[in-house]
């Protein structure tokens, strides 16, 4: 048998007029951690989908375990060992963990069966999961540990990841890795696809990066360094400039002290205001919040804390079960899920200019108003589609989220809410948008940023809060503080 | 090249591809009914001729056969158009559309005295409302009790077929209570024609007009454009838009419900000039062919109406002359829907890949 386990052979694959892939490769060898960087578009989750078997290649081919096979669907791939966690999960939220673990599978199901040996599972790999708890009551960490065992319940020797720390909180993620560890220790195959460098320098053996679908370099990661990683990723050497956006870029603007003493009037405030989630879950109790023009607050929470309602009500999307939301008549607004939530992919960029206001709008629509905002709003926040009419869906992630941030921050709304704004995206597009939140609270907005990562927070925030099972917290802006704040550690 | 064309390219592209696939369908189609005729061990080339003479073959074909099947189609076509646009699974068009025939009826027996311009609008509007509200049922259903609208709006086109039942026999009986039908309506409540000795009349200019105008709502007003984005994207036309859904859905509902009991007004008093238990052949249920062959463009909705006349007309010449039974008609509207959804279903298969 061979030592590679997965081998992608000069992958050559077009959508359309844009070549997604071009002779790409990529070498697994059994036992290791392969690390598949690239920045948004680079082609990562294209290749993946190949070596999955979702989708066909235009030329190339996969190996496994050294044999050319011709994958012609996931189901297919999992026959033959592998297994894949998408990075949005692919689990039936009514059902059990066990019954989800069990689809997919043949003939009779013998739940108690599938539960006995889901449990022998969870012994056996240390993923902590209760077969029968329901998907829904689980959080985002046990539902991925669900989606790895799903995998491993059908055999899978090499698994592949994609994205899988985006979802996770950084004791998560750590858990996560090293668990990883274990399993590739053991002889399991890891790919792990990220955009995360240092992520991916810490706990990978080889690391493979990918730019505008080709490879451009492969290597074990002890020859590597972050510089070396960046220039890359990016492909210039702007990559120094860039190489931590936790640091430089974020505070590109103005410092976050200057703002503090500049701070104008309270332009939005919560006072003592309690809310419920979609369930009737009372998700927010007795919070008040003050944001000042010109302040960049900075808001962690984990999920479940009810940081998503916070960012909701304050945007003027959730109504107050009680007390009182005063907020400014325009609030821009920068939703997590941009695809469900900020642009319509069907409609044309014009069109999702127009979105915005749409339910206060009377009479006819002005069309030529909005192609002329459209036409601004892309060269000012660097959108780079091939028109105005082109359709939003068909963008890349980055585009996509310059275009709504620019359309949410055009025209300097009073108030700006921002959650998880940078999420998947690549080091340049996060660089932009970060900066582009900095300049609006510079001219004036007052922002309030969530993250997931607490690093994205630090050097941005003038003021930190973190929610904590439904109460709001001020705490110092730094690292140990918010990280016990986060955990109801005092 | 530079970047403009080249989008500019893309989206020309990608409108063609939109249409190639309805000419597809349209193509797929035409062959099968060649290949059911053949199997069927029909006169082929004879039954083809009956088709087309049936539809287009002479002024009478046209005027009198083709046109006056299209008007009502148009109209409901139009109704599951801006409802399903709005992502309202409006199959109820059949039951608005009696509910519209009954009331214009209804009224236009009571207002049989008066002049024709204060009449037939009035009748007209009562089928309007009539339709509205019965669509408006399965609204409210939907927006208090979060019933799904396919499973009430179907409901309703059975009850509102045993209300005409009823209504034919009973209330609105003719004198001498032996037909189940109304009387005739008095000619002061009669649609004009539109030329002497054909029975197209003045319903299909009012289904055209509608067909213009509500395009124009769905592109150049700010209420038809939050109908497509709630279409297109709910969550997003929520947080993004700020859109009020229920007042969006709810006035669907209504729109889509007026446009098809005006079809029902439009039928009774451009056609049958009464009310009888048969006087629709299931045009809320063709509506759906109609609307998803035109993809849901209120233009095109246009031609797959006229498309629908000239077909159901030719079937039943072609029943006449050649033997063949007319619901190949209905075969060919089933062939439409299913080849639509079909070749839809691949497409976003392969772009989502």
């Amino acid at each position: 048998m061979s030592d590679i386990a997965l081998a992608l052979e000069a992958i050559d694959k077009r959508f359309g007029e844009v070549q997604a892939l071009r002779g790409a490769s990529l070498n697994v060898r059994r036992g290791t951690l392969h690390a598949v960087l690239g920045e948004n578009g680079a082609g990562k989750t294209t290749l993946m989908r190949i070596a999955f078997g979702l989708m066909p290649a235009d030329a190339g081919g996969v190996r496994i375990d050294g044999a050319p096979v011709a994958l012609t669907s996931g189901a297919d791939a999992i026959r033959r060992g592998l297994g894949m966690v998408h990075q949005h999960f692919t689990l039936v939220p009514a059902m059990t963990a066990a019954e989800n673990i069990a689809l997919g599978g043949h003939g009779r199901l013998e739940l108690r069966a599938v539960a006995a040996r889901v449990q022998a599972l969870v012994e056996r790999t240390g993923l902590r999961v209760d077969p029968s708890a329901r998907i829904a009551a689980l959080g985002v960490g046990a539902q991925q540990r669900v989606e790895i065992l799903k995998a491993l319940y059908s055999n899978a020797r090499v698994l592949i990841l994609d994205e899988p720390t985006a979802v996770l909180t950084p004791t998560e993620a750590e858990e996560l890795f090293a668990w990883l560890r274990r399993f590739v220790s053991e002889g399991g195959t890891a790919v792990l696809v990220t955009h995360k460098l240092q992520e991916a320098l810490a706990i990978a053996d080889d690391v493979t990066v990918l730019r505008r679908g080709q490879c451009v370099l492969t290597a074990s990661s002890a020859q590597l360094d972050m510089t070396a990683l960046v220039r890359a990723v990016t492909g210039d050497d702007a990559g120094e400039m860039f190489s931590r956006p936790d640091s430089d870029t974020a505070a590109a603007a103005t410092s976050p002290a200057r703002r503090v003493s500049q701070r104008g009037a309270c332009v939005a405030r919560l006072d003592g205001v309690a809310a419920r989630d979609a369930r009737g879950v009372e998700r927010v109790r007795d919070a008040t919040i003050d944001c000042y023009a010109g302040e960049i607050i900075g808001l962690a929470g984990v999920e479940g804390s009810g940081v998503h309602e916070i960012l909701r009500l304050l945007a003027g999307r959730l109504v107050p079960s009680s007390g009182v939301a005063t907020l400014p008549p325009r609030i821009g607004f920068i939703p997590e899920d941009r695809l469900r939530d900020a642009v319509i992919e069907e409609f044309t960029l014009i069109e999702n200019v127009a979105l915005r206001g749409a339910g206060a709008r009377r009479g006819r629509m002005p069309w030529p108003v909005m192609q002329t905002l459209t036409a601004g709003l892309m060269e000012r926040h660097d959108v780079r589609a091939p028109s105005q009419t082109t359709r939003a869906g068909t963008l890349s992630g980055g585009n996509q989220q310059k275009f709504v941030v620019g359309r949410e921050l055009d025209e300097h709304p009073a108030l700006v809410v921002a959650e998880n704004p940078v999420r998947g995206l690549d080091i340049r597009a996060t660089a932009h948008v970060l900066r582009e939140l900095a300049g609006s609270a510079d001219a004036g907005s007052a922002v309030v940023f969530y993250s997931a990562d607490i690093d994205e927070l630090l050097p941005l925030a003038d003021r930190m809060l973190v929610m904590f099972a439904g109460r709001i917290r001020e705490v110092v802006v730094e690292r140990v503080a918010v990280a016990n704040a986060l955990v109801g550690a005092a | 090249m530079t970047v403009h064309t080249d989008g500019a390219r893309t989206a020309a592209a990608r409108l063609d591809a939109r249409w190639v696939v309805t000419s597809a369908t349209v193509v797929v189609i035409i062959l099968a009914v060649l290949g059911i005729l053949m199997a069927g061990g029909y006169d082929t080339p004879r039954a083809i001729a009956a088709l087309w003479n049936g539809a287009f073959g002479s002024p009478y074909a046209l005027f009198s056969a083709t046109l006056v099947r299209a008007t009502p189609l148009l109209f409901v076509g139009l109704a599951v158009g801006i409802a399903f646009r709005a992502g309202v699974l409006n199959i109820g068009a059949e039951g608005q559309l009696l509910a519209g025939a009954s009331a214009a009826v209804a009224v236009g027996l009571a207002m049989g005295e008066f002049p024709r311009l204060a009449a037939l609008p009035l009748a007209l509007g009562a089928g309007a409302v009539a339709g509205g509200a019965w669509a408006g049922i399965a609204g409210w259903l939907k927006l208090r009790f979060g019933v799904l609208e396919v499973i009430s709006t179907l409901m309703l086109n059975f009850v509102a077929a045993y209300v005409v039942s009823w209504l034919v026999r009973g209330p609105l009986q003719e004198p001498t209570r032996v037909y189940p039908q109304t009387v005739e309506l008095a000619p002061s409540v009669h649609l004009p024609t539109l030329i002497d000795g054909h029975r197209m009349h003045l319903g299909l200019v009012l289904a055209v007009v509608l067909a213009v105008a509500t395009w124009w709502f769905l592109t150049h007003t700010a209420a038809g454009f939050r109908v497509r984005a709630v279409g297109a994207g709910i969550d997003a036309a929520r947080s993004a838009g700020g859109i009020n859904l229920k007042r969006t859905t709810a006035m669907v509902f209504l729109a889509s419900g007026a446009l098809a009991g005006l079809g029902g007004a439009s039928e009774v008093t451009g056609v049958t000039f009464a009310l009888y238990e048969g006087i629709s052949p299931g045009y809320g249920y063709s509506a759906i062919a109609v609307a998803l062959l035109a993809r849901l463009h209120p233009l095109a909705i246009m031609l797959s109406a006229l498309l629908f006349g000239a077909l159901e007309a030719g079937a039943a010449a072609m029943q006449r002359d050649a033997n063949v039974p007319s619901v190949l008609a209905q075969v060919v509207e089933a062939l439409i829907v299913l080849g639509v959804l079909a070749f839809d279903h691949t497409r976003t298969r392969w772009r989502s890949s």
